[in-house]
């Protein structure tokens, strides 16, 4: 290498500082990766369209959140997208492109990344509890040609929701506007969203608008996972009525 | 050497042996009180590789010398044990990644493979895929490559008595964690980060562990310069770190439960995960390995780097720039669209930074082109630079918002990924590792270089064989799922692309095969090579200058 001698050091002596000296180069390197993560990330906390409540968004219940923790556990998200992007074909074929509020209380997300099965943002009341049923036990017995596995120990397994408390408490810490009352009813709330005519239905309602409460196996006292990923499954993309929603008020 | 000096436990040993019996204690604790069968599983873990943590200290300092010298006979006394240990670690991980990736590849031509089991099912197989092969295969070979860089190139001891042990054991212990965890239904839900928030906190340990001894050695160097090799390791642990904190932030349920919620949420947590998830890919899966690139190609080469002071500018240029890419993977969300638009300008200008770095390993070679006739090692190393030209150009294409409206949830992004993953990071690894068990067991050479010969084209076809049949079913589903008939009515149902991706994926699974067999034939040579009897003299490698 050639310096010239005569001027001031050149940018390639300069940068012997970071070569000498380790902590410095680590300081640079934190500088470095800092700049792009801060720019990007922290204006999603401010900006209106990322922060936008709209009507109809509520919390998932107690039994919906257990199906949600059944569809994590599973690694559903490894196949299945809830993201339906703004293009014709996933707008005809899913339904309306998704809003960052649907997927707002989602802790994780699921958006997904591959679909080896079709996306599910808006699967919500597309089939029956008894097609879900059996699509869950052996996906070819209702789609020949899934490639799908079969979660047969979903409707052997009892939902074990004893601590499901536990858990809304957390996601109120984090954001989830999960009541008190909720979070102290929310045993009971399951075994009133998973069987029709219990006479609690009124105030689960209440504390739950639009949420459906019906037999989802619950009525002979025993919920099973396949029952509460399936309550999960039926509430996908169903929260928002997009016969009122305004499209030109969330332009991003 | 001082030979009178009296055996005394040091202070570390004994700190760690108090640490490790108090873990042990708490987590039999844990696991009494644990909600799930499973959480107490890997409590009943902890407190076993706590105790035999206690043990291992104890053996070791009954069979050690009083003092460890610094030098002996005025050239560094190397500690080479972790090294060895790591360089073992990531043969046997790879090739148990590679297996559970040839079995979850088999599982998508024909479902029956799943067994209706919860523990085979591809959605808890593929995330023991993703992390066996980048995290426990990627992840040893980046800390024994690591670990025997810097000492070589500081000429100093590995800084720390047990914290190199800490690091390489408590590193597996937690790919042991993680791994078990997905089979038994343990995941936090975020790909590529899916341990949960007690396998992460341990990982944090080690981790900061990790980057202490890595930078006590650079305070110890004999050189004025940090090697550039040095700058992408150093480079690769700190920000792995920052990823690791920012992503991961989670609360748990309970000290008795596995369940922990991410603090965040929907489109936040969305960007927070693909500003990690494409910076593990950037700094894990590149930097790490750039580093490689920069110690034993060179090395092989008997050739000086091509350009130091390209190396300075790809180096800036890369590690600033590859944390704006993220966004690219969520083009056409409900992600702003300036974020995407950024995430895909930053995705493109990227391009030049990687082919910096590759045309440096590439050149690196002048003058010694001829080695890729004889040295199927250095060849292995060279194709897996051109590899990662290839794997760098695609990417960018791919960031291009209209191209990624193809290409985006389809194979194009899994073939992607592994033209990445096998020929760049793979290739790569293997090189070195074919560079370094030969160099610490003490032999001149790997058993058989007709065999490394054999790995190379056994696996070269067998990447090409995935890469394009992924190529065809990710282009080929994403025009199906977009194609209209005549009367406007799209024309395909789902799972009518989904049949047609079949041949494709048993290409692929074929493909796979052969990449699981290059490894396997890798084994054994390295395995011949550690019983082969033929002991060169120590410490006849000169360091590698700094500066070259």
């Amino acid at each position: 290498m050639t310096h010239p001698t005569h001027t001031s050091p050149s940018i390639w002596q300069r940068h012997q500082v970071f070569e000498k000296n380790s902590i410095l180069l680590v300081i640079g390197i934190l500088v470095a990766i800092s700049i792009g993560g801060l720019v990007e990330v922290l204006p999603l906390f401010y900006l209106k369209s990322t922060i936008e409540k709209v009507d109809g968004i509520r919390p998932l219940t107690p039994l919906e959140l257990a199906g949600r923790d059944i569809y994590v556990r599973e690694g559903c998200y490894l196949c299945h997208s809830q993201m339906i992007r703004p293009l014709r074909d996933e707008v005809e074929r899913y339904g309306h492109y998704s809003l960052a509020a649907e997927s707002m209380y989602d802790h994780p997300f699921q958006w997904g990344s591959k679909r080896n099965g079709p996306d599910l943002a808006r699967v919500g009341g597309k089939y029956s509890d008894d097609w879900h049923r059996d699509h869950l036990r052996n996906p070819r017995s209702v789609v020949p040609a899934s490639i799908m596995p079969g979660y047969p120990w979903l409707e052997k397994n009892l939902l074990d929701f004893a601590h499901i408390g536990d858990n809304m408490s957390v996601l109120a810490i984090e954001g989830v506007p999960y009541t008190p009352e909720m979070i102290a009813s929310a045993v009971s709330d399951v075994k009133t969203q998973g069987s029709a005519d219990d006479a609690a239905t009124p105030a689960f309602a209440k504390r739950y608008p639009k949420a459906i409460s019906r037999d989802l196996g619950g009525n002979n006292g025993k919920l099973t996972e396949a029952d509460a990923l399936i309550a999960y499954l039926q509430l996908l993309g169903t929260q928002v009525d997009f016969k009122l929603y305004d499209d030109k008020a969330n332009i991003r | 050497m001082d030979g009178i000096a009296p055996k005394k436990l040091t202070i570390g040993e004994i700190g760690l042996s108090v640490i490790m019996a108090g873990l042990a204690v708490f987590a039999i604790f844990v696991a009494a009180k644990a909600w799930t069968p499973e959480y107490a599983f890997h409590a009943y873990l902890f407190a076993a590789a706590a105790v035999a943590a206690v043990f291992a200290i104890a053996n070791r300092y009954l069979s050690r010398p009083a003092i460890t010298p610094q030098e002996i006979d005025g050239k560094p006394n190397y500690n080479f044990g972790p090294v060895k240990f790591a360089t073992l670690a990531a043969m046997f991980w790879g090739i148990a990644g590679f297996t559970v990736g040839l079995y979850i590849a088999l599982e998508l031509a024909w479902p029956i493979f799943n067994l209706d089991l919860p523990w085979t099912s591809f959605g808890r197989l593929r995330p023991l895929h993703t992390s066996a092969v980048i995290f426990a295969f990627g992840g040893n070979v980046l800390l024994a490559t690591s670990f025997y860089v810097v000492q070589r190139t500081c000429r100093a001891r590995l800084a720390g008595d047990l914290a190199p042990w800490f690091v390489i054991l408590g590193y597996n212990f937690f790919i042991v964690i993680a791994g078990t965890g997905y089979l038994l239904g343990i995941t936090q839900g975020k790909e590529y980060a899916e341990p949960e928030w007690y396998s992460d906190s341990w990982l944090t340990i080690v981790w900061v562990t990790y980057l202490l001894v890595f930078l006590g050695t650079l305070w110890k160097r004999k050189e004025p310069h940090i090697y550039v090799a040095n700058w992408f390791y150093l480079a690769f642990i700190v920000t792995i770190a920052v990823l690791h904190l920012g992503n991961n932030a989670a609360i748990p349920v309970s000290l008795f439960s596995s369940k922990s919620y991410i603090v965040w949420s929907g489109v936040q947590d969305a960007m927070i995960q693909w500003w990690y998830g494409h910076n593990a890919v950037g700094f894990f899966l590149t930097a790490g390995f750039l580093a490689i690139v920069y110690y034993f190609i060179p090395k092989r080469a008997e050739r000086p780097v091509y350009s130091y002071r390209l190396s300075i500018i790809h180096f800036w240029a890369l590690i600033f720039m590859y944390i704006w890419a993220g966004p690219h993977h969520l083009h056409y969300t409900a992600l702003p669209d300036w974020a995407q638009t950024l995430g895909m300008t930053f995705s493109i200008m990227l391009w030049m930074p990687s082919w910096g770095g590759m045309i440096n390993g590439l050149m690196t070679l002048s003058g010694a082109w001829d080695k890729l006739r004889t040295d199927p090692v250095l060849r292995m190393m060279v194709v897996s630079v051109a590899f990662y030209g290839m794997a760098t150009f695609e990417g960018p294409v791919m960031s291009i918002k209209s191209v990624n409206s193809l290409s985006h949830y389809t194979d194009w992004g899994i073939g992607h990924v592994h033209s990445g993953a096998l020929g760049w990071v793979a290739y790569v690894s293997f090189g070195a590792m074919y560079c370094l068990v030969p160099w610490l067991w003490n032999k001149r050479e790997v058993y058989s270089l007709k065999l490394v010969n054999w790995h190379f084209w056994v696996s070269t076809i067998g990447i090409v064989f995935y890469i394009t049949s992924m190529w065809v079913a990710g282009i080929m589903q994403g025009l199906m799922w977009r194609a209209y008939t005549a009367l406007g009515f799209l024309e395909y149902s789902f799972v009518e692309t989904t049949e047609a991706m079949h041949p494709m994926y048993i290409i692929r699974a074929l493909g796979g095969g052969m990449f699981l067999a290059g490894a396997v034939i890798m084994a054994y040579n390295l395995y011949m090579t550690i019983r082969s009897p033929e002991p060169v003299a120590l410490g006849n490698r000169a360091a590698l200058v700094p500066g070259e």
